[in-house]
């Protein structure tokens, strides 16, 4: 256990880093890719709920001690989507192949629904038509572009547990 | 005749035999121990933020933030000197796409520039010559009044919302709460947070800002802030003032001298794209396209004034 916090801080701080750094200048279309968000979902889906809850409040936090920005805004919204698909790895999504792709696509276009959400909230201007309309498509597809390498990547440290109750059996009779 | 047939992968139960009550009291606990993980962390998150949002910049919240700031500081220049090569590749390359056509254009309005050059000064060393003979008193002037602090940018606005920059330069850097950045296209914002190693830069194209800007060739005068759809507009322009397709606007510097203005006059903001009216509304709709390009910022200047501002009483 402490290995695979280890590994996943590791993982979520170079992310929140190159997402800060490096990808963060990189304006394709309108959109920037979330390698932080397709991290923390991955992690997620591979260790449950309360690990992919607690990895997205602190890379929430990170992010926004970064960016300098309203502490808490991130980590609210990355919280809720990694508990979320937590619990979808946890359940429906074990063992799907195409679960990663599914979460990435679901979680990013509620995290600009909720970010517009809690921004407006805030008082933060923002174009909800640039957010929904022009920037979520090509975010989309270039999160879901990084949804593959990542999720090996992420599957490669932190391997999905074994479950004890399917073992190979056979059958005599 | 003995069948024996395999599966690959056969559930048949748990090899550890659970009863049914205790199988169900550990989901409960389980259910139970994730909501209130998920519970305290959601309060957490709405306490930081309404804490942060409520205090003051030199309150706990954002100290704290500046403290974890600057150790992420190394980390991001690191990332940031890496990634500097292959970003000039790339920009290598998307320049070129637009060469040709860029080149001819450039080629004229170089020649333009030129003779509009000399013009200027001319026009310079008559200004001086008239102001010497005045003994005119006059407040900060753009650039002469100001020494910069050159700062490269850290992290760049991370989505629509926040249009906002972090710089490399901060309070030990000389770096002050408001002071105006600009970029050698023209003025880029103000300093919205300082902390010691870092600051933040509020763009002029965050829905926050606004300028007070004025057309240089028809000398009038409007507040330039962002539109809908990301551009700029120069707002409270009346319809009786004169505004052209293709003006240049720059900052206004102080207009009052009870509220002076944080950008001194003279800083290019950008060029006018579009002029409209209509019997409804009060003011003229002129759209501004920037000089600056806010979107491939590397590095910025941040102003520090050698005079100090001073307001009315």
């Amino acid at each position: 256990m402490t290995a695979d916090v280890v590994k996943a801080a590791a993982l979520l701080f170079v992310a929140a880093v190159i997402q800060v750094s490096l990808l963060s200048a990189i304006d394709l279309a309108g959109a920037v890719p979330n390698l932080l968000l397709v991290t923390l979902l991955c992690v997620a889906l591979l260790r449950g709920a309360i690990f992919g809850a607690a990895a997205g409040f602190v890379a929430g936090l990170l992010f926004d001690t970064a960016q300098l920005q309203t502490l808490g805004v991130t980590s609210l919204l990355l919280t809720v989507g990694a508990y979320w698909i937590g619990r979808y790895g946890e359940t429906t999504g074990r063992d799907r192949g195409h679960a990663p792709y599914l979460s990435v696509f679901v979680v990013t276009v509620l995290f600009s629904v909720g970010a517009l959400l809690l921004n407006y909230l805030l008082g933060v201007g923002g174009s909800a038509r640039a957010v929904l309309v022009d920037g979520l498509v090509p975010s989309l597809f270039f999160n879901l572009l990084l949804t593959a390498p990542v999720y090996a990547l992420v599957r490669r440290l932190l391997p999905p547990f074994e479950r004890l109750e399917a073992q190979e059996v056979r059958l005599l009779g | 005749m003995p069948r024996n047939r395999s599966a690959r992968v056969a559930v048949l139960g748990s090899p550890a035999r659970r009863t049914a009550t205790s199988s169900y009291s550990s989901r409960v606990s389980s259910t139970l121990k994730r909501r209130i993980v998920l519970g305290v962390l959601v309060v957490v998150s709405l306490a930081l933020i309404t804490v942060y949002f409520r205090e003051p910049p030199s309150g706990a919240l954002h100290g704290l933030q500046g403290s974890g700031a600057a150790v992420l500081h190394p980390f991001e220049v690191g990332a940031e000197r890496v990634a500097a090569p292959f970003r000039d590749v790339y920009g290598w390359f998307r320049g070129l796409v637009h060469a040709k056509s860029e080149n001819g254009r450039l080629r004229a309005e170089v020649d333009r520039l030129r003779q509009q050059v000399i013009q200027n000064n001319t026009a310079v060393q008559e200004n001086q010559t008239l102001r010497d003979q005045l003994a005119y008193v006059d407040g900060p002037r753009f650039p002469a009044d100001f020494t910069a602090v050159n700062a490269r940018v850290l992290a760049r606005p991370p989505g629509e919302f926040d249009q906002q920059i972090v710089i490399s330069a901060g309070s030990s850097s000389g770096v002050k709460l408001r002071a105006p950045v600009v970029t050698a296209d023209g003025l880029v914002g103000d300093v919205t947070l300082v902390t010691r190693s870092e600051a933040r830069v509020t763009l002029l194209t965050d829905g926050q800002s606004a300028v007070a800007a004025v057309d240089l060739q028809t000398k009038a005068v409007g507040i330039l802030r962002h539109g809908s759809g990301g551009g700029l507009i120069l707002d409270r322009v009346s319809k009786d003032q004169v505004v052209g397709n293709g003006d240049t606007i720059i900052t206004a510097g102080t207009q009052s001298g009870a509220l002076p203005d944080l950008y001194p006059r003279g800083i290019q903001i950008g060029q006018v794209t579009s002029v409209g009216q209509n019997d409804t509304d009060l003011y003229k709709q002129i759209q501004v396209s920037a000089f600056v390009r806010f979107g491939s910022l590397d590095s910025v200047v941040v102003l520090k004034s050698l005079k100090p501002i001073r307001s009315l009483p």
